[in-house]
């Protein structure tokens, strides 16, 4: 809501300045947005008069005016294609100063002489219009500065209304604010009632009264569409930001600004019977004023004629039925149109107009006539013509109720925690229009005005107290509350304790965005359809993640690309995975490593990271839970990972995660460097941990035997080492695997594990026999299950 | 016994220019031994007649006891000398950097939710998530939002489809919360949020987080007093607290609060209110019993002020060497 401040003023005068106005509305929740001036800087321009205009002797598009200040004529040559003899414009003579500091000065333009410029409105920062000069009325008074002619000392305020008031989107509305904060009386607009002088009237019908609960029309016969609009209210219109195009349309603009009642006027000629308002057919056809032709849906109400559909209610008028420059009569519309028929259908449209701004919002359902009254006396002022009686269709019964709620002494109290008295609720809440009475011990029945569309319950009513008493004056203080010991499971592994481990282990934590592109999705993931979003921003944010890879591989190349070489990324967050029991939405923590294995250093190898280094540093995160052992990585196979660096992480049987090498066709695809690996395990399995259990310590010695043995190369240490658990006894404490090996010395298809073995019985030491006896079984275990040797 | 002075100016002297600790011990054979000179001589104590014997006994003693202490000072001497030797040639260039893993750091926006919750936990709030994935009435239904409210066009919303969206806020998670939990209930929703608007001042995913308090005799002043506290704390700083009316139709009133750092100019940093009745009794509590305020900040938006950040856009490109400034 842009307006003028003098505009403002007329209707209400607090002893402040602008700043402190502006300061005062948006403290009080009308936010000030932007107040700035309604022209540039400028001084020494007057209402000039061209008295004539020839052609330039030597240029085609400059003419040479000669220009009466009212008391002298100087010689001034302009370029605008609209200077001609007879009109008035701003003339900025020899010594003015427009915006930007332009001096005005004695000029020659190819040999002619020129004492001074015309300007455009642009020129004097009143608007960006350069069309042509900025043609004054004719009774213009010749030679007053310009600046005081147009009023131009004033300010553009423009307020961000919040969506509940409705009731500030008119002058009347904010002035009634700022009476209530300034406690200074308002002006009413003048709304008497005009007599009609002719008989003609339309009758309109309502067949759609929850929607359209009050239509008023009225007949106004003879008017002279060539009449100008007033230069004050071209004026104020321009200062809310809007152009006036002819005096019916000016007037009901200026009305919908001054009042808040949108109005609209049709050529009434072009009118076939009398006036409906209804729910329009599926598909019928309109015409918009502005040009556009739309097929209406059902849901939309609509104003017609016996005929056809003639306008959309409360949003935009149609075309055909519009007032042009040869409409004599014409038929003036003032309605309520409740907001749950209006809100939303302007947007299906692609539409926002004042008016559906308005209704959406809510406008005074008692308006109606006023603004009929107060539109009938502007426009019998300016296009003249002879004004019919008023027609009301009304449905009562369908109008909003007159809201009556409680207002509590005690609760005001308690919300605020503070004891404002009786008589400032009074006064502030009267000011607002409310009317308050006496309903019990500190208690009043509170009547909301037709105007205040946000206002039902008490808690309302509080915080209109709360915000014209100011919440910068309201008390502070600290909440108070009972204390109870929290749960604090211990065998839980907070989420921070997850990202500190890996920021430990060298890991920079990213957050990369949860929806990617469709075919980047399908390459890291070929076993979930994504959710698609319906309204994406753009093709590379179109569907959910069902893993963090893509996100981090893409990290990963930004670094890549800026030369950044050796890159460790982690992120936790949410995946968005589809399966057949509906949508499985689970925070991961999920990893990518890339470069040398140790930072580049005077001592280090550079050797790259290989899939040992990343599993490592995922066996570590999943011990944080003292629960390492119920993990297993099991070769697996996965679209996005190399086939042979590729494990399924199980818990329990089930996939909670995986980890592998970036397959390297995708690697390619994605122009990374790699070596690339990957992790990706559920949040839930690294964090759910178990309490630690104590169990005792052995005071016997430990025995430990080494075993090198020749196998496959097929066979994996899982196998192996389950085999030599099954073996070696219940005393077996630890086996360590401390060598892999295979090439010279060892035949082809065969490779070495070194082991460590190491017994210890709770209770006794073991003797030789024993352990040979348990390494004699593990040898011929391995021997007979997975045809291994003991290597010579 | 003329010769027992000879033999332990000899020893002396051999002691003295023994140079290894080796060296030393042979010396120490050589006159100290089983059969060293000053030993042998000890031996030939019998022939002498009783009454020379004890005289000349102690004087052999003390000049094996003057040797043997000459041989120990000379081996503590020659010890630290050859330890000297070796630390020195042990000796490190301290300033050579180290070996290992460099430390990787936290995501400036998670560092500053962790800060945000460490205030709110510290104060017994307990942190709640949910999901990003929310339906429309988690996000705007049971928030006193109902269809086509204008409010809704204040969040750009992204859609699946009529019921399905990405959560514009992490209110949900408070009434997911509120439906689960009786009052008192005091809880921060951290997380993601989306809204559909990107340009240099938007992202379409930015984090929030949201508190609720929900008690008996819980008033605009202790929502006053909460966020007043936690804004200083937060910056460190004196900074001015002022608020102002807004709307948001989960809370009645609903306030804007911004903040001046000391340069004048008033910053809007969070929004939040007392919340509305209605979302109370939607969610099965009594607002007649309880109240309770509720607010939500811009991660991004705290974090960029604290850190000196000033292009929005910077958070998720995750550029190492932006990232690396927040270690």
């Amino acid at each position: 809501m842009k307006f003028s401040e003098h505009w403002l003023r007329e209707l209400v005068q607090p002893e402040i300045d602008t700043q402190s106005l502006v300061d005062q509305l948006s403290l009080s929740g009308l936010e000030v947005d932007k107040v700035e001036p309604v022209a540039g800087a400028f001084s020494g321009v007057v209402v000039g008069e061209i008295l004539s205009a020839e052609q330039h002797p030597n240029a085609d598009k400059l003419r040479v005016c000669q220009v009466s200040d009212g008391s002298e004529e100087f010689q001034v040559v302009c370029g605008a294609p609209n200077a001609r003899a007879g009109i008035r414009v701003p003339f900025a003579k020899v010594g003015a100063v427009l915006p930007g500091d332009f001096k005005i000065k004695k000029a020659k333009l190819r040999q002619v002489e020129s004492f001074g410029m015309l300007c455009a409105e642009d020129e004097l920062g009143l608007s960006e219009d350069h069309a042509g000069l900025m043609e004054l009325a004719a009774d213009a008074p010749v030679g007053t500065d310009i600046r005081e002619y147009l009023k131009l000392d004033d300010q553009i305020i423009d307020v961000d209304l919040t969506p509940n008031r409705g009731d500030c989107l008119s002058l009347a509305g904010m002035a009634r604010e700022v009476g209530v904060l300034n406690k200074v009386p308002v002006a009413s607009v003048d709304c008497s009632p005009v007599a009609p002088q002719i008989d003609d009237q339309v009758e309109a019908s309502l067949k759609a009264t929850s929607g359209c609960p009050r239509y008023l029309a009225r007949v106004i016969r003879g008017i002279d569409s060539s009449a100008e609009t007033p230069l004050w209210m071209q004026e104020k219109l321009r200062r809310s930001g809007i152009r006036s195009i002819d005096p019916v349309v000016d007037v009901t603009n200026y009305v919908l600004l001054e009042l808040g009642q949108p109005m609209h006027a049709f050529d009434l000629n072009t009118l076939e019977g009398q006036i409906q308002v209804r729910m329009a057919q599926q598909d019928e056809a309109l015409t918009l004023l502005d040009g556009q032709e739309v097929k209406l849906n059902a849901d939309t109400l609509v104003i017609a004629d016996d005929k056809k559909a003639v306008a959309m209610a409360g949003i935009m008028g149609g075309e055909p039925t519009s007032v042009t420059d040869a409409t004599r009569d014409i038929l003036l519309e003032s309605a309520f149109f409740a907001p749950l028929a209006i809100a939303g259908r302007a947007r299906n449209y692609g539409l926002h107009t004042d008016s559906s701004h308005r209704f959406e919002r809510g406008v005074d359902w008692q308006l109606q006539r006023d603004a009929m009254e107060r539109a009938t006396a502007l426009l019998l002022d300016i296009v003249g013509g002879q004004p019919g009686p008023v027609t009301e269709a009304v449905s009562e019964q369908d109008l909003p109720a007159v809201t009556s709620v409680q207002l509590r002494h005690d609760k005001v109290t308690s919300a605020l925690a503070l004891e404002i008295p009786a008589e400032e609720i009074v006064e502030i809440l009267t000011r607002l229009g409310l009317k308050l009475e006496v309903s019990g011990d500190r208690e009043w029945q509170v009547q909301v005005p037709s105007y205040r569309f946000d206002i039902s319950l008490e808690v309302d009513l509080i915080e209109e107290i709360a915000r014209v008493y100011g919440y910068n004056n309201l008390p502070v203080r600290t909440p108070r509350a009972e204390l109870p010991i929290p749960p604090l499971p211990e065998a839980r592994v907070s989420q921070s304790r997850v990202r500190s481990h890996l920021i430990s282990l060298g890991y920079q934590e990213a957050i990369t965005y949860s929806f990617i592109e469709k075919g980047l999705s399908a390459q890291f993931d070929d076993q979930h359809e994504p959710m698609a979003l319906a309204n994406p921003i753009s093709a590379e944010m179109a569907v959910m993640r069902t893993t963090l890879w893509p996100g981090l591989a893409k990290a990963l190349q930004y670094n890549q690309h800026r030369q950044q070489q050796r890159v460790r990324l982690f992120e936790i967050g949410q995946r968005f995975v589809p399966t057949t029991d509906g949508l499985k939405q689970q925070n991961v923590v999920a990893g990518i490593i890339c470069g040398s294995r140790q930072p580049e250093g005077w001592n280090g190898g550079s050797d790259k990271v290989d899939f040992y280094d990343l599993k490592g540093d995922v066996e570590s995160l999943l011990s944080l839970g003292s629960n390492a052992g119920s993990f297993s990585f099991v070769a697996d196979n996965q679209v996005a990972l190399h086939p042979g660096q590729s494990a399924a992480i199980q818990q329990n049987g089930q996939t909670v995660g995986r980890i592998g090498a970036l397959h390297p066709s995708l690697q390619k695809s994605l122009d990374l460097t790699g070596p690339v690996f990957l992790f990706e395990i559920e949040l839930d399995a690294v964090i759910g941990g178990r309490v630690s259990r104590f169990s005792e310590l052995s005071k016997f010695p430990e025995s430990r035997r080494d075993l090198a043995v020749l196998v496959s190369t097929e066979t994996c240490f899982a196998e192996l080492r389950e085999v030599v658990k099954a073996a070696a006894g219940e005393y077996l404490k630890q086996i360590t695997l401390f060598d892999v090996y295979q090439g010279q010395g060892i035949e082809p298809g065969r490779k070495s594990l070194a082991l460590g073995l190491t017994w210890q019985h709770p209770s006794r030491t073991l003797n030789d026999e024993e352990i040979n006896s348990a390494v004699s079984a593990v040898v011929s275990a391995l021997g007979e299950k997975l045809g291994a040797a003991l290597r010579d | 016994m003329e010769n027992l002075h000879a033999l332990l100016a000899d020893g002396k002297q051999a002691v003295a220019t023994a140079d290894n600790v080796k060296a030393l011990d042979e010396v120490r054979v050589q006159y100290l031994g089983k059969k060293g000179h000053l030993t042998q001589l000890l031996k030939g104590l019998g022939k002498l007649s009783a009454e020379e014997r004890p005289a000349a006994g102690a004087k052999i003693n003390e000049a094996k006891d003057e040797l043997s202490n000459e041989l120990n000072a000379r081996k503590e001497q020659l010890e630290s000398a050859a330890l000297e030797a070796k630390l020195a040639a042990e000796q490190v260039d301290v300033t050579l950097p180290g070996r290992g893993q460099t430390l990787g750091g936290l995501h400036p926006v998670t560092k500053t939710m962790e800060r945000i919750e460490a205030f709110f936990s510290s104060i017994g709030y307990s942190v709640e998530e949910g999901p990003e994935i929310e339906d429309d009435y988690h996000n705007f239904e049971a928030l006193n939002i109902p269809a086509h409210h204008p409010a809704r066009a204040m969040h750009d919303t992204f859609y699946f489809d009529v019921h399905t969206l990405l959560r514009t806020h992490t209110s949900p998670v408070q009434v997911r919360t509120m439906e689960a939990q009786k009052p008192p209930i005091r809880i921060i929703c951290p997380g993601r949020v989306y809204r559909c608007d990107y340009d240099q001042t938007h992202s379409p995913m930015f984090h929030q987080v949201e508190g609720l308090l929900i008690d008996k005799e819980i008033s605009f002043a202790d929502l006053k007093g909460t966020l007043e506290q936690f804004l200083r704390e937060f910056f460190e700083e004196d900074v001015k607290v002022r608020f102002r009316p807004s709307y948001f139709p989960f809370t009645e009133p609903s306030i804007e609060v911004d903040i001046d750092r000391g340069d004048g100019k008033w910053l809007e940093v969070l929004g939040c209110g007392m919340v509305h009745p209605k979302v109370l009794e939607m969610s099965g509590i009594d607002p007649e019993e309880y109240t309770g305020f509720a607010f939500g900040m811009g991660v991004e938006r705290f974090a960029m002020l604290r850190y000196g950040v000033d292009d929005l856009r910077l958070f998720f490109e995750n550029d190492l060497r932006f990232l690396g400034q927040f270690r």
